[in-house]
């Protein structure tokens, strides 16, 4: 039985891995954005922020930057799930005897896959501004790890606005527009001590700063001091927590939403 | 006889809009059944229900002897679902598709490899089997959507609207498959804005009307509810209409109708081409020039707008159910 629902999982994954090479402009635009913002952070903010504690901006940046990326995961998977439901693709998929998580893992899995290349193109081009890691394999592999998670577990929360919108003209819309605040009310890519207080609270609870700083802490960058609380002192044990919560509440949420989803 | 489908009392509503106002549906296995109605009948909402994609308000549903609403789970594999509420994806190629739908069934790579090239061969998409869907025409993609539904041979298939926007070749195309599919021993039950295709392709026709079934028989029980045929007369002057009108209701036994603006004369006949010989005999007799003389076979188009007081071109689904039989009575 479990076999039989890893297998459907599979089988779709696969059929989205199909889709990409198809639409290339969305692998293109996938990457081209993340390339951008490197670029364009690591060069016209680069002098112009102070790392408090000392250190490169461009160091402090990148870990940032990879976060803030996989969150736009979020967009993908919405617009993608948006798509097969108006297409009535996910009519078809609900009417065969598959694992009611099936499709919903597919794209979500496919998604990763993508997710991990765009972040290997993004080390690319950290490492040719000068981005370095600092610590040993075990470390830097938890972050990357870590950052895939955070991923995926975006993927998810872009499962169900993709199945809640119906139209992907809406997906594309509502899987990113929030995502602004909450990446930039953080510590991805300035310090939070600048920040007037009540927004540095905001930042300091804020999940993206903890993967940031987590990721900080494990690459050995520049990372500076978060804050006095839970989050500010523990990013690494906050961060899988926060995983752990995400991947609990949202993926039976979008399960859920499958189930019950009808085209019109 | 088992019924492959059986329908009680299925009601669905939208808000205020009853999409199934309590239908009732047998099928007998291996015969096919047309839900035959305009946009916004029901069907689409039936079909949907049968297929385990939404649940009834209230009713009792079974297919393949299991109940729907109780075990969809169970009811999946024993189901095709092709047309309108189903899809193909359009960036995989035809071969992707349909093996992919093989592994979905839960058939190992070999056999669904195969099974998908000998669907493509059958349904003549060979020679397209490695182009992405996106490049197929209307017909060819119906075709490979129907070849979808069908790679495990499932006992019974849902059609909604399988040939909805198709010119006509693409359309006698997909009649044939699915004729053929009928011969198998499928048991079949087919949506259908179309008389024609009802009357081509199904055993029993239910002709469905804002979420009712208003009538149900064969296509020749449907027509017969109208009386017969219909014989027709246009005559060359105005002076000649009262003669014909005499002529046609001395023959048929009923009162003709007299269209004065055309100059033509309609009355229902039992006895179809006695009596048209028969017409045009006397009518020569009394030297009426007739310009045009006509016996029409009722259409299913006659008995649509017979049984709803409306063509089923102009049901609106907004219109709340009532109005219609109103209209009728």
């Amino acid at each position: 039985m479990i076999a039989s629902q890893i297998q459907d999982g599979l089988v779709l994954t696969k059929r989205s891995l199909l889709r990409i090479p198809r639409v290339p402009e969305t692998l293109m635009f996938a990457t081209i954005q993340p390339i951008l913002f490197v670029f364009l952070f690591a060069y016209v903010f680069g002098g112009a922020v102070p790392i408090p504690g000392g250190g490169d901006y461009k160091e402090f940046l990148l870990p940032g930057i990879f976060v803030q990326t996989v969150s736009f995961a979020t967009a993908t998977t919405a617009v993608g799930l948006a798509e097969d439901m108006s297409k009535g693709l996910v009519d078809r998929f609900r009417s065969l005897p598959i694992a009611r998580s099936a499709v919903l893992v597919g794209r979500t899995t496919a998604d990763l896959v993508l997710n991990v290349f765009i972040m290997f193109v993004m080390t690319i081009c950290g490492l040719l501004v000068g981005w370095r890691v600092h610590t040993d394999a075990a470390h830097v592999a938890e972050a990357y790890v870590l950052i895939a998670l955070l991923s995926l577990a975006m993927s998810w929360i872009g499962a169900l606005i993709g199945m809640s919108v119906r139209s992907p003209e809406v997906a594309s819309s509502a899987g990113i527009i929030w995502l602004f605040p909450v990446t930039f009310v953080s510590n991805a890519f300035v310090p939070t001590q600048h920040m007037p207080g009540w927004l540095r609270v905001i930042a300091e609870w804020n999940p993206v700063s903890s993967f940031c700083a987590a990721a900080r802490d494990l690459f050995g960058n520049p990372n500076p001091f978060l804050g006095d609380s839970l989050p500010g002192r523990h990013p690494v044990a906050v961060s899988w927590a926060w995983l752990v919560v995400l991947f609990v509440v949202f993926v039976p949420l979008a399960v859920r939403r499958y189930r019950l989803a009808t085209s019109r | 006889m088992t019924h492959a489908i059986e329908v009680e009392g299925l009601v669905k509503h939208y808000g205020e809009v009853k999409a199934l106002d309590g239908i009732d549906l047998a099928v007998p296995e291996g015969t096919v059944l047309a839900l035959l109605g305009p946009n916004g009948a029901g069907k689409t909402t039936a079909v949907r229900i049968l297929t385990t994609l939404l649940r009834p308000d209230a009713g009792r549903a079974m297919v393949a002897g299991i109940d729907v609403l109780a075990e969809p789970a169970r009811v999946r594999p024993l189901i095709g679902l092709s047309g309108q509420s189903a899809a193909v994806d359009e960036r995989l190629t035809g071969r992707e598709n349909l093996v992919m739908f093989g592994r979905l069934y839960r058939l190992d790579k070999a056999t669904a490899t195969g099974r998908a090239a000998e669907l493509l061969e059958r349904f003549g998409l060979s020679d397209a089997a490695t182009r992405v869907v996106q490049t197929y025409s209307g017909g060819m993609r119906r075709r490979l959507d129907l070849a979808a539904a069908l790679v495990v041979s499932p006992p019974v298939i849902f059609l909604d609207e399988p040939t909805t926007g198709l010119d006509p070749r693409a359309r006698a195309d997909m009649w044939e498959v699915i004729a053929e599919l009928v011969a198998a021993g499928s048991t079949v039950l087919l949506t259908t804005q179309y008389l024609e295709e009802a009357d081509r392709l199904a055993d029993t026709i239910a002709v469905v009307d804002h979420g009712r079934v208003i009538a149900e028989g064969t296509a020749d029980e449907l027509k017969a509810r109208i009386g017969g045929e219909t014989l027709e007369v246009v005559v060359a002057t105005d002076d000649e209409l009262p003669v014909a009108q005499k002529v046609l209701a001395s023959v048929s036994g009923s009162e003709p109708v007299v269209d004065r603006h055309t100059r033509r004369v309609q009355v229902p006949v039992g006895t179809g081409v006695a009596a048209l010989v028969e017409t045009v005999r006397r009518l020569a007799d009394e030297q009426v020039t007739v310009l045009d003389v006509a016996l029409h076979r009722p259409t299913l188009d006659d008995v649509f707008l017979t049984l709803t007081g409306h063509a089923a071109e102009d049901a609106d689904s907004s219109q709340p159910a009532g109005t219609a039989a109103e209209v009728s009575s």
